[in-house]
C-alpha cells in the first residue's frame, strides 16, 4: 500500500500526511487529521453528512480524493469559527433546536453557512432547497428552518452593530 | 399557578455544543492507542448449515491479531427472556442473507477486509423461507428447530364479546391491509469500540439505547462478571429503536478484544446496518369492526401476522403491542385479537418508534375513516362519539391516568380548518383526520424482578456543583436536559449548576435503557426523588444554623429561603458548606419502580401494554393528489400531542414533529424491497427518507393534562404521534380522489391503480361518483 505526501490547506493551516493516494477526503479528515466532526453516515454520496466547504462550496468529502484537493481552501465544521466562538449557524441551531442527535448538524451546519455567506436573507423556498442534500432523521426539518431563521437575525444584528461602529468611527 | 421557572420552559439541549461544533464525540470518533480494526464475514445464504469454517489462511496474514467463529463465543443470547436464539457468530446455520459466520481483527481496515476474503466456508445451501404466510403453513426444514411451523410466537385475546358486538353493529366492514417492513435509518452508523484492559477488565464504548442490556449481554456472552465489564455510551447518533437490543457487532467487538488482547473498534457500513435491521416488520392485518349509526364502535376484531426475520429480538413484545393498543385508545367494549409472530430467513425485525402499534394503528384508523363515510359521519365526530373518561381501565386491563385525547381533537380540527375543508377542497385536494397513543414506558420490565426501572444519585461536594450520575441514556430525545431541568427546578438552582455524568455503567445506577419512551417518566421521578432527597437534608442543616423549623424552608432562586420570614435565607452556595458539615458527605438517591395497579391483567401476554401513563395524538393531513401521475403530496400536518406537561416544549415540539416526519416516511415512500431473502436498497439513495423538498409544513400543538403519577404531570413525547400521521394521510387521500389505500406505502404506482379501478368501475356503472 504506497503512501504519497499530500499537502492540505485546511481551516486555515497548512497540513502535511502520507497517505494512499486514493485515499478519500473523509478518511483523511478523521482519521489523519482528527477531524472527526465530518461525519460518515452513507457511503454513497447521499446523506450530506460529510460536507465541508471547499473554496467557500459545500462538497461531499466521502466521493473527493483527498489528494486532488491540494490547491483548495477545505473548511471542516472545526473551522467555520475561531476557536472560542460560534459563527452563528452555531449558535441557531444549538437554541432553536436544530441538533437532536446531532449526527447530521455538522452537515447541515456546512450547508447553511455556504447558503447564509452567499445570500444572507433567504427565503424559506431557498433554505429547503439549499439544505435538501442533507438528512436528517430526527427534527422533521421545522426546527432547523428555526435555526437558520434565528441564525439570519443574528447575522442581522451583527452587520448593523459592524456599521454602526463603521459610523462611530467615521 | 406554576411557580416554575425552569419546567416548562423551553432550554436548548444540554449537549448542544458539542454537537454544533463538531467536538462531541459519537463511538466511531473515538481512537485509541493499539486499536484494532474490526470487520465481520457475512452469510451470502438466506439458509444455509455451516458445515466447516477454514480461517488458518485468514489468521496468517500479517496484521490480522484475532479471528473469531461460532464456537468462540457459543453462548446464545436474546433481549428477552424467552428468545436467547441468537449467537455473536452464527454456530450451526446461517438464517438469512448478512447472519453472522465469522469475523477478524486487524491492525488496518484494508488488512480486515483481505482477511474475510481468506476465510472458506463450506455451505449446505437449505431450502428458505421469505413469505411469512407461506413460512407458517412449513411441515419441515424450519429456521430453528425448537419453533414447529415457524411460529415464533401466537396470542389469542379476547375481551368482551366481539362476536355479539359486531353482530349488533349497523356497518361492519372488513378488510386485509398490509404494511411494509421499513428500517430505523438513524443518521448514525452503529459503532462500537471494546477496550481489552491490561488488568483483564474490558471497556466498551457503543452507540446504543441500552448500556445496561449490553453491559448484561456481554458478561453472559464474553463469559465475564459484570463487574469486570464497563459500558460508557457517547453521543448517540439517533437510535428509534435499532439500537434498544444488542446488535451483533457489539458483541463481536467484545469477543475480538478479549482474543485479541487489544482494543478493537466495529463500525458498520450502511449497507450492515440496513441487514442489521431490527426495524418495523411486514405486517398483514386482517381487521373486522362495527359501529352504530350514531357511530359508537361496537367491537373490533384483528387477525395480525408479523413478518420477524430470523431469530426472536423483540417480536414477542411487538406482536403484543399490536394487540395492546389496538382497541385501547378508544372505548371499545368487545375486542378480539390473534397475533403471529412468523419466523423467516431475513433479517431480523424489531422496536421501531411506536413499537407494534403503529401499522394495526393505521389498519384501524383507515377503516374506522370508512365506516364513518358509510354511516353517513364527519370521521372527527365518530372520533368524539369513543372517547374513554379517565381515571379508567380498559378492557384488556390497561389503566389510563389522564386522557387529553378529546383536546387533542378539538384543536387539530380547529386549527387545520377541518369544517371548511372536509369534503369541500377542489378536486385532487383533501383533508383526512387519525388519532393514535403510546406508552410511557412498559409497567413491566423485560426480564421479571423487583429492581426500580431507573435509579439516579446525587451528590454536592463544596464547590456547590451540583452531580447527577444517570444511567438513562441521551440519544438525541433530549433526557439529559430534562433530567438536568428537574434537578435544577426541585434544588431551586440554576441549570448551569447541574453536570450530568450518565450512562456509564461504572459510575451510574441501572436505567432499563432508552426505549418504549420510558425516560421522562421514569428517570424523570427518579430525579424528583432524588432531589427532593438532597433538599431535605439541606434543609435540616440550614434550618439548624438560621434557628429555624425545615418545614417552612423552600428553595429558589439559588437562595434557601423561610417562607414565614423571607428575611431568613441563606444562599445556595453557602448551604451547600453548612450541609456538608452537618451531615459529613452530600449524597442522595431516587429511584422508580412503576405502581402495582399500572401492570395489567393477569392473561397470558398482559405483561405487554400496560404503562404508567399514555400519551394521545390527533392529526389532520391535508394533501394534493395528482391523478396524472398517482403522486401525492403532502401540504401540511396539524398535530396536537398530549404529553400530560410540556418539561421543555422546544424538546417535545423536535420529538412530535420528527415523529410525523417517520410516519410520512413511511406513509408514502419507505419500503424495504425483498427478494429471495435480499434486500434491493440496503442504501440511503434507494431507501428514499423525506428530505426538506417532501416533508410539509407541520403544525405542533401541545396539549397538557397533567397526569397524575408524571414528574411534573410529563409523559411521553417521543412516539405516540407517528401512528397516526399514516392513517391521517391515507383519510386525507381518500378526501382527495375517492380511493382508499389499503397498502404501505402508498406509491404513485398503487393510488393510480386505483385511480384506474375507480373509473372502470364507474364507468361500468354508467355514472360518475
Amino acid at each position: 500500500l504506497g503512501k504519497e505526501l499530500i499537502e492540505l490547506r485546511v481551516n486555515g493551516e497548512m497540513r502535511e500526511l502520507a497517505a494512499p493516494a486514493h485515499k478519500l477526503l473523509l478518511d483523511v479528515l478523521r482519521e489523519d487529521l482528527g477531524l472527526t466532526g465530518t461525519k460518515r453516515a452513507c457511503d454513497d454520496s447521499s446523506c450530506g453528512a460529510c460536507a465541508v466547504l471547499v473554496d467557500g462550496v459545500p462538497m461531499l468529502s466521502c466521493v473527493a480524493i483527498a489528494s486532488c484537493y491540494q490547491e483548495a481552501e477545505i473548511t471542516t465544521v472545526e473551522g467555520i469559527a475561531p476557536p472560542g466562538s460560534l459563527d452563528p449557524v452555531q449558535t441557531g441551531w444549538a437554541e432553536a433546536g436544530g441538533s437532536q442527535c446531532g449526527f447530521c448538524s455538522p452537515g447541515f451546519l456546512i450547508s447553511a453557512k455556504a447558503l447564509l455567506d452567499r445570500n444572507p436573507n433567504p427565503t424559506l423556498e431557498e433554505i429547503r432547497e439549499a439544505l435538501s442534500s442533507n438528512l436528517c432523521r430526527c427534527t422533521g426539518y421545522m426546527q432547523i428552518y428555526d435555526s437558520v431563521k434565528n441564525a439570519i437575525e443574528r447575522g442581522k444584528a451583527i452587520r448593523a452593530a459592524g456599521r454602526e461602529n463603521a459610523g462611530s468611527r467615521a | 399557578v406554576s411557580t416554575n421557572t425552569i419546567i416548562g420552559k423551553s432550554m436548548p439541549l444540554a449537549d448542544a455544543p458539542g454537537k454544533v461544533t463538531g467536538r462531541g464525540k459519537y463511538a466511531d470518533d473515538l481512537v485509541v492507542p493499539g486499536m484494532l480494526y474490526g470487520m465481520i464475514l457475512h452469510s451470502p445464504h438466506a439458509h444455509a448449515r455451516i458445515r466447516g469454517i477454514r480461517t488458518d489462511r485468514a489468521e496468517a496474514l500479517p496484521g490480522v491479531k484475532a479471528v473469531i467463529t461460532g464456537k468462540d463465543a457459543p453462548t446464545p443470547y436474546g433481549v428477552l427472556p424467552i428468545g436467547h436464539d441468537e449467537c455473536a457468530i452464527s454456530v450451526d446455520k446461517a438464517r438469512y442473507v448478512g447472519d453472522n459466520v465469522a469475523a477478524v481483527a486487524a491492525t488496518s481496515r484494508e488488512i480486515a477486509e483481505v482477511a474475510l476474503g481468506l476465510i472458506e466456508v463450506d455451505y449446505e445451501v437449505l431450502p428458505a423461507f421469505f413469505d411469512p404466510l407461506e413460512s407458517m403453513k412449513a411441515e419441515r426444514g424450519w429456521i430453528h428447530d425448537t419453533k414447529p411451523h415457524n411460529i415464533e410466537k401466537e396470542y389469542h385475546h379476547e375481551f368482551g364479546n366481539p362476536d355479539a358486538a359486531l353482530g349488533a353493529a349497523d356497518f361492519v366492514r372488513e378488510q386485509r391491509y398490509y404494511a411494509g417492513e421499513i428500517n430505523h435509518a438513524a443518521m448514525e452508523p452503529h459503532s462500537t469500540l471494546a477496550i481489552w484492559e491490561p488488568d483483564g477488565r474490558m471497556t466498551v464504548y457503543s452507540s446504543t439505547q441500552v448500556p445496561y442490556y449490553l453491559h448484561r449481554t456481554l458478561a453472559e456472552v464474553c463469559e465475564m462478571p459484570m463487574s469486570q465489564i464497563r459500558v460508557i455510551k457517547p453521543l448517540v447518533g439517533g437510535g428509534f429503536g435499532g439500537k434498544s437490543e444488542v446488535i451483533p457487532l457489539e458483541i463481536t467487538a467484545g469477543v475480538l478484544a478479549k482474543k485479541a488482547r487489544q482494543p478493537v473498534k466495529i463500525t458498520y457500513t450502511r449497507e450492515e446496518v440496513f441487514y442489521a435491521h431490527r426495524g418495523r416488520p411486514i405486517t398483514v392485518i386482517d381487521l373486522k369492526m362495527g359501529i352504530t349509526r350514531a357511530g359508537k364502535i361496537t367491537g373490533v376484531a384483528a387477525r395480525v401476522v408479523q413478518d420477524g426475520g430470523a431469530y426472536c429480538g423483540y417480536g414477542p413484545v411487538t406482536v403484543l403491542y399490536s394487540g395492546a393498543l389496538l382497541g385501547a385508545i378508544y372505548d371499545i367494549p368487545s375486542v378480539r385479537y390473534d397475533g403471529y409472530r412468523v419466523l423467516t430467513n431475513k433479517p431480523v425485525c424489531g422496536a421501531m418508534r411506536g413499537h407494534g402499534t403503529v401499522n394495526v394503528r393505521f389498519a384501524f384508523e383507515a377503516m374506522l375513516d370508512a365506516l364513518a363515510h358509510d354511516a353517513g359521519l364527519d370521521p372527527a365526530d365518530v372520533r368524539r362519539q369513543n372517547m374513554l373518561k379517565a381515571p379508567c381501565v380498559t378492557v384488556n386491563g390497561l389503566r389510563v391516568t389522564s386522557y387529553g385525547l378529546p383536546e387533542c381533537i378539538e384543536k387539530v380540527v380547529e386549527r387545520s380548518g377541518w369544517n371548511a375543508k372536509r369534503g369541500k377542497l377542489p378536486a385532487g385536494k383533501g383533508v383526512g383526520v387519525a388519532c393514535s397513543h403510546y406508552v410511557s414506558g412498559a409497567a413491566n420490565p423485560v426480564v421479571r424482578s423487583n429492581m426500580p426501572h431507573t435509579t439516579v444519585h446525587l451528590k454536592i461536594d463544596r464547590d456547590a456543583a451540583v452531580t447527577l450520575f444517570s444511567g438513562a441514556s441521551e440519544i438525541g430525545q433530549g433526557s439529559d436536559t430534562m433530567q438536568i431541568q428537574i434537578i435544577a427546578e426541585t434544588l431551586g438552582v440554576r441549570p448551569e449548576r447541574v453536570k450530568l455524568i450518565a450512562a456509564d455503567t461504572e459510575l451510574t445506577p441501572v436505567d432499563l435503557g432508552s426505549y418504549s419512551s420510558r425516560v421522562t417518566f421514569m428517570a424523570g421521578n427518579a430525579c424528583i426523588e432524588a432531589a427532593k432527597n438532597m433538599r431535605a437534608q439541606i434543609y435540616a442543616a440550614v434550618a439548624k444554623r438560621l434557628g429555624c423549623d425545615a418545614a417552612e424552608l423552600e428553595s429558589r432562586g439559588e437562595e434557601i429561603v423561610s417562607k414565614k420570614n423571607p428575611a431568613l435565607k441563606m444562599s445556595f452556595d453557602a448551604a451547600v458548606v453548612a450541609a456538608i458539615d452537618f451531615h459529613g458527605a452530600l449524597v442522595a438517591s431516587g429511584a422508580y419502580t412503576p405502581p402495582e395497579e399500572s401492570r395489567g391483567g393477569r392473561f397470558k401476554g398482559a405483561g405487554v401494554g400496560p404503562s404508567p401513563s399514555y400519551s394521545y395524538s390527533a392529526q389532520v393531513a391535508e394533501v394534493s393528489v395528482d391523478t396524472e401521475t398517482g403522486h401525492v403530496t403532502v401540504d401540511r400536518i396539524v398535530v396536537a400531542h398530549d404529553c400530560g406537561k410540556a418539561l421543555n416544549p422546544l424538546a417535545v415540539e423536535g420529538q412530535v414533529i420528527g415523529s410525523v416526519y417517520m410516519g410520512m416516511g413511511q406513509a408514502l415512500q419507505e419500503e424495504m424491497v425483498w427478494r429471495n431473502g435480499r434486500l434491493m436498497n440496503p442504501t440511503l439513495l434507494e431507501y428514499r427518507i423525506p428530505t426538506t423538498l417532501e416533508t410539509p409544513q407541520i403544525d405542533c400543538i401541545i396539549v397538557e393534562s397533567i397526569d397524575p403519577e408524571g414528574p411534573f404531570g410529563a409523559k411521553e413525547a417521543g412516539e405516540g404521534s407517528l401512528a397516526a400521521t399514516i392513517p391521517a394521510i391515507a383519510n386525507a387521500i381518500y378526501d382527495a380522489v375517492g380511493v382508499r389505500i389499503d397498502s404501505l406505502p402508498i406509491t404513485p404506482e398503487k393510488v393510480l391503480a386505483a385511480l384506474q379501478e375507480k373509473r372502470k368501475k364507474s364507468s361500468t356503472n354508467g355514472g360518475a361518483r
